[in-house]
């Protein structure tokens, strides 16, 4: 794939996770004071330069130094707990789509029962119980739940690469389960996991403010979140102190949108059909298969949703 | 037929999945290591104000109530019943009030303000993105990027915003709360005056995100759908566009429809929040107030009502596309 096939969408959303990504790995090392400190009053107004540039919190903490640790640790659960969905979604939708028979039935009725019920509600119990919250736990809680949208969609896709002839001649050749796997279904599935991956971090990053907005975050880290827990708490909103809930509103939005916007761009990449144009739609109705756009961007106001990514809801039902 | 044995498969896994959702609502909390009576009871205690006898009396009501003393198969069985029954015990925070009394004063409020927003923003959204896909040019690309980023913005982001510009700099709506301090709630034309000046920005807060969702998602399908042979057929045919739009419209519909039912539990949890920004009475309130409490049972039915309140919405939309679609039946039975 050549730079050249990129779109500009494509460039604005990776510059805004770029951005947001040098915010989190670079923060830290530039802002002097360390988010716990106390260097100043109750909402000290934003004064120029140094660790007063965003001014202060309801503890009299650096807003800027809270901003870029939070930033790093928003970053953290949402790369690990994306990573997690993605992989446990792949492993359970190759190992179900490709075996087929009782494994299948089994893998497919966890995931749709794991589809059914709320993520929020699942995370929200086990958070409640957990006797400690840190960013590790919040992570794979996080991860854990949302695995199933990864599943259902990889799964749906190597059932029907599972029948495609060169996997025949491999599993002539005296390949293993493991390695056709590998080498001769996954590959097909690269560019649908890239997408996933992509969703689940977003996801996981706006599950993780929730969570904290509700009391729930990460005990012993600053993150987004429990910046916006604080902020509301302690009324910045309406005493008008902007500098303590905008920049980390204004992160999250900026990550979580990238994120969105990059997972689009790189699908229209990945998939030519979603290119509007003569040409395209043409194609499209030639092979009259289903794009994939819609159930994707369907699930988006709740990004785990690399849904049907593979799919329109409709026919995932008529598949089953 | 088909359509009975249709229903009656998604009748039983409605079912299956609400006996797991149970499972999880009763199991998870009760992993918590130790008792959580003596936690609770310590928690009041720290409180202060109570004597120890009223400590004593308090911890053998939960003992009681939870059957605490019972194997957990039996405790299981309490815990359904009591759900059955529609009881929902005791609230550890707020002890002796029931968690019944909570959230009925809670529940009226979250409802007044989701369903309308829901139905608002589907009905909204449905229409600008068929109007986007139709029209294309700089109408659709403004249309598209503008859904695109209130779809992806956090809903409580967008709510805070809201807030502090049009509440808190403008002044020109209430900042928080569902209505003015010394009215009460009733049925008069004076408080639902004063109740809807509290209303608009988290309803809209919510009915902007979901415009934006709905948007993204029926104009990819229109755009698809644009493509299709009967379409191009009708313009050969010379048919009216507006008859052509009408074709359109009807089919993309049918995955917005299971598409709501998928973006449901997204939009009650972004509700939930969207709440607790405005401090709206609402059940999102009540969970945040419940959680800093450790208020279990509290937690324990708020969670197990937003489970529900999913499954009856995905249950009806099942039917739903069930009614409106026959493919779908006839897949369900087998028939292709």
């Amino acid at each position: 794939m050549s730079l050249r096939g990129l779109t500009p969408r494509f460039w604005v959303s990776a510059t805004l996770v770029a951005f947001v990504v040098l915010v989190g790995l670079v923060g830290p090392f530039i802002v002097s004071a360390a988010p716990d400190d106390t260097v100043g009053g109750l909402y000290d107004r934003p004064q120029c330069c140094g660790t007063l540039l965003l001014g202060t919190d309801n503890e009299g903490q650096s807003v800027i130094a809270n901003l870029a640790y939070g930033t790093r640790t928003s970053l953290i659960i949402g790369l690990l707990a994306g990573a997690f969905a993605t992989v446990i979604g792949l492993l359970v939708g190759l190992v179900g789509g490709y075996r087929g028979g009782w494994i299948d039935d089994v893998l497919t009725a966890i995931t749709n029962v794991g589809l059914a019920i709320p993520g929020i509600v699942v995370i929200i119990l086990v958070s409640v119980s957990l006797p400690r919250r840190n960013l590790y736990t919040l992570a794979l809680v996080i991860g854990l739940t949302a695995w199933f949208w990864v599943a259902r969609a990889v799964r749906a896709q190597a059932s029907s690469i599972r029948t495609r002839e060169h996997i025949d001649v491999a599993r002539l050749s005296g390949a293993g389960f493991w390695s056709i796997l590998g080498r001769d279904v996954l590959p097909y599935l690269l560019s649908y996991v890239v997408m996933a991956g992509v969703l689940q971090v977003s996801g996981a990053i706006l599950y993780e403010s929730t969570l904290s907005l509700l009391g729930l975050g990460p005990g012993n880290a600053t993150s987004l979140g429990t910046m916006l827990y604080w902020a509301i708490a302690w009324g910045s909103v309406r005493t008008g102190a902007w500098w303590a809930f905008v920049p980390p509103t204004l992160m999250l939005t900026l990550i979580v949108f990238g994120l969105l916007l990059l997972q689009s761009s790189l699908n229209e990449v990945f998939n030519p059909r979603l290119r509007r144009g003569r040409a395209a739609r043409k194609k499209a109705d030639k092979e009259g298969e289903v794009t994939e756009e819609p159930a994707a961007v369907v699930a988006e106001p709740e990004p785990v949703g690399a849904t049907g990514m593979l799919e329109t809801p409709t026919t995932g039902r008529e598949h089953r | 037929m088909a359509l009975a044995r249709y229903l009656g498969r998604k009748v039983a896994w409605t079912l299956v999945v609400l006996v797991v959702a149970l499972v999880l609502n009763f199991l998870l909390p009760r992993l918590i290591p130790g008792n959580p009576v003596d936690a609770i009871v310590g928690q009041v205690a720290a409180g202060g104000g109570t004597g120890g006898e009223q400590l004593q009396q308090v911890h053998e009501h939960f003992m009681q109530e939870f059957g605490l003393d019972k194997p957990m198969w039996q405790q299981f069985l309490v815990y359904v019943g009591n759900v059955l029954q529609g009881d929902f015990g005791t609230s550890f925070g707020q002890y002796p009030a029931s968690v019944n009394t909570l959230i009925g004063q809670a529940l009226p409020w979250s409802i007044a303000i989701q369903l309308p927003a829901i139905i608002v923003g589907w009905v909204l959204g449905n229409l600008l993105g068929a109007l986007a896909a139709f029209k294309g040019g700089w109408f659709d690309r403004g249309a598209f990027v503008g859904s695109l980023f209130f779809s992806s913005v956090p809903p409580f982001a967008l709510a805070i915003i809201l807030l502090f510009l049009v509440a808190v700099q403008l002044g020109a709506l209430p900042v928080g709360g569902a209505y003015s301090f010394g009215l009460s709630p009733e049925l008069s034309l004076t408080f639902f005056g004063d109740a809807i000046t509290y209303f608009w920005l988290p309803f809209w807060s919510l009915v902007l995100v979901f415009i934006g969702g709905q948007a993204v998602g029926m104009r990819s399908m229109a755009i698809y759908e644009l493509g299709s042979d009967y379409v191009n057929y009708n313009r050969g045919l010379g048919v009216r566009d507006g008859m052509t739009v009408r074709y359109i419209f009807r089919n993309a519909m049918l995955p917005q429809i299971t598409g709501l039912a998928l973006s449901i539990a997204a939009l009650i949890s972004g509700g939930l929040i969207t709440e607790l920004v405005f401090s709206y009475p609402g059940l999102g309130t009540l969970l945040f107030t419940a959680i800093g409490q450790n208020d279990y049972p509290v937690i324990q039915a708020i969670t197990l009502l937003i489970t529900l309140a999913v499954l009856i919405a995905n249950f009806a939309v099942d039917i739903l596309t069930g009614f409106i679609d026959p493919r779908i039946r006839a897949a369900q039975s087998g028939e292709r």
